[in-house]
C-alpha cells in the first residue's frame, strides 16, 4: 500500500483523491487542472473523477486528499458563497471563499485531510490563486500545485512558470505539468482536466492526450 | 401631528385601526427630540456632524465624555441621536456585525450591509414580544474597500435602513434638511472639505436659532472619512474645526449684515 501524505490520515476503505492539482494565472484570468484517479490504497475507484468543484461563477476549488472531506467542505463553500452573493448583491471575492474554507480547515483540523487550491477571477483583484494546507494554512500564491503528484514537478514550475503568459500558454504549462507528475505519481492519472476561468466565462475541458507519457506523440 | 393612540398604542404588537403601529412612531418621537445629526456624501469623502449643545456647566467639555459619534470598524462611523443609551447599543451591535463579517469573509463589511444588519436589527426589537422599539437614528458613514466609494446611510427605529446624498435627523431636521436641499448633493456632490464647512455652518445656524441656547456655547463632534484620512473613519484634526468655525462665524455675520442691509433699503 502506498504511503502517501494523505493515506496516513484516511480511515479504513476510505477513498482518496491522491493527485496533482495545479492552478496558474495568465493575463484576465487562471487555468486550473487536476488529474482524474481516485483511489482506495492501490485500488482505482474512479478513472476519471472531476476534482475540479466549482464554488460560484468565477470561483473553483481544486480537491486533494480525502474524496469525502473535499466534497464536504465544498458544498458547504459553495452554499456559504450563494447566501453572500444574495446578501450583498455583488459576486465573491476569491480572497472571501478562500477564507471560508480556511475557517472550515483549521476549527475541524483534527477531522479533516483536506489540500485544496481555490482560484477564480473578481472584479476586485482580478486574478487570484490560494493554496490551503493540511493544517488551514491559506496563502496567497502566484501559481499553486498540490496533491500528492505535486512534488514530482515542483522543478519543472519553477523553471516554466513565466508572469502574464496567455491562455493557452497557461493552459499548455498545465497539462504538460500535470503529465509529468502523472508519470511519476502511482497515485495520480487518467486524464487530465482543465477550466480556464475569466470575467467573460469558464471554459472546461478534459484530454487523454498527455503531453508527456509512455508514449510520446 | 398629536394624534391620540385611544388605546392601539400601548403595545408595539398593536396595530392601529389606521395600519399605524404607535409604540414605533413615539420612538422616532424620541430621536425628534433629541441633538441634530447631519451626514454629507461628498464627491471624495463623509462628513458626520453632531451638535452637542453643552447641557449645563458642570459638564466636562470634551469629544471623550458624552461621545455621539463612533467608530464600528476602521471604514465605518455612526453619528446617532435619541436616547444616547439605546444608541450606544446599536453602536455595539454594529461592531459585532463588522467584526463577525470580516472573521468569516476575510474582508470589511460593506457599507449596505452594515446598514441592512443594523436595521433589522432594530426591526427586531418593533415586534418581538416584551421589548420595546429603540429610541435612537443611526447615520452610518462608510467606505466600501471593493468599489472604492463612499456610502451614507441612516437607520431609523422602525427598521428602515436607506442610503443618502445627504441626511438630517433629530431636532432641527427639518431645518437642515432644507438647508441641504439648498446645495443640490444630489446632482453635483460638493467636496469633502465644503461638506465640513456646510455641516459646521448648518449646525451652529441651527444652535443660534434657538433662543433657548441663548448663552450655551455649541459644541460640535465632526469625523470623516476621505483619502486625507487614510480611508479611516476619524475626528476631522482639532486645526480643521477650528479654522471652520471661523469661517462659519464670518459667514454668519456677513449674512446678518447683509441681511440688515436689505432691511434698510
Amino acid at each position: 500500500m502506498m504511503h502517501s501524505a494523505e493515506s496516513q490520515n484516511l480511515k479504513d476503505g476510505e477513498v482518496s483523491t491522491g493527485t496533482t492539482i495545479i492552478a496558474i494565472p495568465f493575463q484576465g484570468g487562471v487555468v486550473v487542472g487536476a488529474d482524474s484517479r481516485t483511489s482506495t490504497g492501490s485500488y482505482v475507484a474512479v478513472r476519471t473523477s472531476d476534482k475540479i468543484a466549482c464554488l460560484s461563477d468565477h470561483i473553483y476549488a481544486c480537491r486533494s486528499g480525502s474524496a469525502a472531506d473535499t466534497q464536504a467542505l465544498t458544498d458547504y463553500i459553495r452554499y456559504y458563497l450563494q447566501q453572500l452573493k444574495i446578501e450583498t448583491g455583488r459576486p465573491a471575492r476569491v480572497k472571501s471563499a478562500a477564507h471560508l474554507l480556511q475557517k472550515l480547515v483549521y476549527q475541524n483540523k483534527d477531522n479533516l485531510s483536506a489540500g485544496m487550491i481555490v482560484a477564480g477571477w473578481d472584479p476586485v483583484e482580478g486574478p487570484a490563486i490560494y493554496s490551503i494546507a493540511l493544517g488551514g494554512t491559506c496563502l496567497k500564491v502566484p501559481f499553486a500545485f498540490s496533491g500528492s503528484g505535486s512534488l514530482y514537478i515542483t522543478g519543472l514550475l519553477d523553471s516554466e512558470f513565466r508572469e502574464n503568459m496567455s491562455k493557452e500558454e497557461a493552459r499548455a504549462l498545465v497539462k504538460k505539468a500535470l503529465a509529468h507528475a502523472m508519470a511519476r505519481d502511482g497515485s495520480s492519472g487518467g486524464i487530465i482536466r482543465t477550466v480556464a476561468i475569466t470575467a467573460e466565462g469558464n471554459d472546461r475541458d478534459y484530454t487523454s492526450e498527455l503531453p508527456y507519457g509512455p508514449v510520446s506523440y | 401631528m398629536a394624534s391620540s393612540g385611544a388605546g392601539y398604542d400601548l403595545s408595539a404588537s398593536t396595530f392601529s385601526p389606521d395600519g399605524r403601529i404607535f409604540q414605533v412612531e413615539y420612538a422616532s418621537k424620541a430621536v425628534e427630540n433629541a441633538g441634530t445629526v447631519i451626514g454629507i456624501k461628498a464627491s471624495n469623502g463623509i462628513v458626520l456632524g453632531v451638535s452637542k449643545p453643552l447641557l449645563h456647566k458642570m459638564v466636562v467639555p470634551s469629544t471623550c465624555s458624552y461621545k455621539r459619534i463612533h467608530s464600528v470598524d476602521e471604514h465605518a462611523g455612526i453619528a446617532s441621536t435619541g436616547f444616547l443609551p439605546d444608541a450606544r447599543q446599536l453602536v455595539g451591535r454594529a461592531i459585532d456585525e463588522a467584526a463577525n463579517w470580516e472573521d468569516q469573509y476575510g474582508v470589511k463589511v460593506p457599507p449596505d450591509v452594515l446598514a441592512d444588519r443594523l436595521g433589522y436589527f432594530m426591526h427586531y426589537y418593533t415586534l418581538s414580544g416584551g421589548l420595546r422599539p429603540f429610541g435612537a437614528s443611526c447615520v452610518i458613514g462608510a467606505y466600501d474597500q471593493d468599489t472604492k466609494q463612499y456610502k451614507l446611510h441612516m437607520v431609523e427605529p422602525n427598521g428602515s435602513a436607506a442610503s443618502y446624498y445627504g441626511v438630517a435627523t433629530g431636532k432641527g431636521k427639518q431645518a437642515a434638511k432644507t438647508e441641504l436641499e439648498k446645495l443640490n448633493l444630489h446632482k453635483e456632490p460638493c467636496t469633502v472639505d465644503e461638506a465640513v464647512q456646510h455641516i459646521a455652518k448648518i449646525l451652529t445656524m441651527l444652535h443660534q436659532e434657538n433662543k433657548d441656547n441663548e448663552g450655551k456655547p455649541l459644541e460640535m463632534e465632526l469625523s470623516w472619512i476621505c483619502e486625507a484620512s487614510k480611508y479611516k473613519h476619524v475626528g476631522v484634526p482639532k486645526a480643521r474645526i477650528a479654522e471652520v468655525k471661523a469661517w462659519v462665524q464670518e459667514q454668519l455675520e456677513e449674512e446678518d449684515d447683509d441681511e440688515e442691509e436689505a432691511m434698510e433699503e
